[in-house]
């Protein structure tokens, strides 16, 4: 029960997140998009083996947090909340793969633990930087951005509904499950049975509401196209912000940083 | 089920994504055809009840433990192909990106992987056939949970060749598919159940809106022949560009050919899962091994374009990495910190 209102709760935070008034969310949606993108790929292009070359890319998700002034410790949980699933089928790299790749004096690491350790890296920058993009932009301007940048139009209009529409109906799915276990002895009344009857009002419900909404919209002059008064344009700020981080993302790719920063400190003590 | 972004290589994302966002236009172009501009509130509102929906939980029959609702059958059953597979879409990208269930990268692949199936194999040629003109409450039953299986599992086959495919995990074909299917027969199961009792309860109460649904998208519309044409473009672009990328790492190769020999070595990971006995596991393992494991180095180094085996590199790669994150850490707080005093 805490659980379905904790996560419903977190929706409604995230949008709230999304409202503040940074440096970071005045950019443009669209330059959000791309840069995210743009670092998703560039992170998982790494050979499975790869630490080092991974760990300057922590830049992004800590420039952008501090300067959108986002709950560095909330994402990290919601970040850990999601691991398992990465963490279940990573896991079997040690298991598989056992031969030594690093001696550290008389200590050997495998494969394995390597591209375990990779895995769970990639994982966070990449869940990192998708929490981050809705914390800084919100969903509706996600929504235009895809829009904008090529997406069909009926696909777009109907995230927006499914959005809108999602806090009114998990309200409503909350109220059934508290009424069932007000009622539920002994867990009476928990089974598929008593399931398909609930859900299948709450969808009747929902239908009858789909209509009156459609209706509703129809009276208003909806002709299929949803305006939006917010403008956007593309601003120089907003290039500069996909070029400079894309180029710093292709430069990160290619020189390996720390190698480049140990071998230094280890040149300076010798 | 979701695949996570950690996991896929870009061109096994990339390819995923480009027969989604392919598929996605496709539907996109079928629904403003139908010039049914009621379906467009309709789609949203019940991506909405799927959520909605998963928040109620049941009790599964024998076993005590509760499950919930996935979703894609029902979709498919009120909406038709191309609206629930529109609207399962925009599902899964909300489950993306505010609850990180699966990724932006991944996004691709968990749309082909959970709306395609259900929308576009299991719908028209299990529950469609069985189900008819003239429902009864029988034939539902079966049709609904026929389709939901056989959409799981060939969802779940989905995701293991993705996995496998990627290279990341080093999880062998065989044993990925002997984890994934059986779990997914049992959840495809409840599933099917489940989409039954919501199907059935709406056909009794409102006997016309499934009605309208089959209507709306009748099996002869559904085009064949496009599918399965399309089907095969991305079987020739997934083809093509796997080997590319098996060439560039041909490791991915070699993994398959020693693990699946090594299969008795697999029985033990289930009670070796936490991570400390894993490591106990692996130091008494060391000796059997140790001939084996030595020709397998061997193909690594040439095989594989990990650049440093020398301990001098690794050392300075670690305290690069160190130092490096604490430069990070450090850019952090002064950006904070000049935010604050702002």
């Amino acid at each position: 029960m805490t659980k379905i209102e904790s996560t419903f709760f977190d929706i409604g935070y995230m949008d709230r997140l999304s409202t503040q008034e940074t440096p970071i969310h005045r950019l443009d949606p669209r330059a959000k998009l791309l840069t995210t993108l743009i670092f998703i790929v560039v992170v998982v292009s790494f050979d499975k083996h790869e630490i080092s070359g991974l760990v300057p890319f922590f830049v992004y998700p800590v420039v952008m947090i501090a300067l959108g002034n986002l709950p560095l410790v909330y994402l990290l949980k919601k970040i850990l909340l999601v691991a398992p699933f990465a963490f279940l089928i990573g896991i079997f790299n040690p298991l598989l793969d056992r031969e030594l790749l690093i001696h550290l004096g008389p200590v050997g690491i495998s494969g394995g633990w390597i591209s375990f350790a990779s895995i769970m890296i990639r994982f966070t920058l990449t869940v990192g930087a998708t929490l981050i993009l809705i914390a800084s932009t919100g969903f509706n301007a996600v929504c235009m951005a895809l829009e904008k940048i090529g997406g069909p139009r009926v696909f777009a209009i109907q995230l927006l509904f499914l959005y809108r529409y999602l806090f009114v109906l998990v309200d409503e799915a909350f109220r059934l499950v508290r009424a069932r276990s007000l009622r539920s002895f002994g867990g009476r009344g928990m089974g598929i049975k008593a399931f398909g009857s609930l859900v299948g009002h709450l969808l009747l419900r929902t239908l009858d509401r789909a209509q009156r909404i459609h209706l509703a919209m129809l009276s208003r002059g909806f002709d299929g196209k949803i305006r939006l008064m917010r403008p956007s344009k593309m601003q120089i700020a907003d290039i500069c912000f996909i070029l400079g981080w894309s180029t710093l993302f292709v430069l990160m790719r290619l020189y390996n940083i720390p190698q480049f920063i140990g071998k230094l400190v280890a040149g300076l003590v010798q | 089920m979701h695949m996570a972004d950690a996991l896929i290589s870009p061109a096994v994302g990339g390819t995923m994504w480009a027969a989604t966002a392919g598929l996605i236009g496709y539907c996109s172009k079928k629904v403003k055809e139908e010039l049914d501009d009621r379906k467009i509130p309709l789609m949203g509102v019940l991506g909405a009840f799927i959520f909605a929906a998963q928040m109620i939980n049941f009790t599964i029959p024998g076993t005590g433990s509760s499950g919930h609702l996935g979703g894609g059958m029902i979709l498919t059953i009120l909406l038709g192909p191309y609206a629930a597979f529109l609207t399962m879409a925009s599902v899964l990208t909300i489950q993306a990106l505010f609850f990180a269930d699966g990724g932006l990268l991944a996004l691709g692949c968990n749309i082909f992987n959970l709306g395609f199936f259900p929308c576009f194999i299991a719908y028209p040629f299990i529950y469609k056939k069985i189900v008819g003109n003239q429902p009864t409450r029988r034939k539902i039953l079966i049709g609904a949970t026929l389709a939901a299986v056989v959409g799981l599992q060939m969802g779940a086959f989905g995701v293991v060749l993705e996995t496998v495919f990627s290279g990341i995990s080093e999880l062998p074909f065989g044993t990925f598919v002997l984890l994934m299917q059986p779990i997914h027969l049992a959840i495809g199961i409840v599933e099917g159940l489940v989409t039954a009792a919501v199907v059935v309860f709406v056909w009794r109460a409102r006997p016309e809106i499934l009605e309208k649904a089959a209507v709306s998208a009748p099996l002869g519309e559904l085009s064949i022949k496009n599918i399965l044409v399309g089907l095969l473009v991305v079987t020739v672009i997934t083809g093509g560009a796997l080997s590319w990328f098996a060439s560039t790492y041909p490791d991915g190769l070699e993994w398959s050919m020693f693990h699946t020999a090594g299969t008795e070595e697999l029985e033990e990971p289930e009670k070796g899962l936490h991570t400390s006995l894993a490591e106990i596991q692996e130091k008494t393992a060391f000796l059997p091994d140790y001939g084996f494991r030595e020709a397998e180095t061997e193909v690594a180094v040439e095989g594989e374009a990990w650049p440093a085996i020398d301990s001098g590199t690794t050392v300075s790669g670690l305290i690069g990495g160190v130092l490096t994150l604490a430069m990070v850490a450090l850019l952090g707080f002064a950006l904070k910190k000049r935010d604050k005093t702002a």
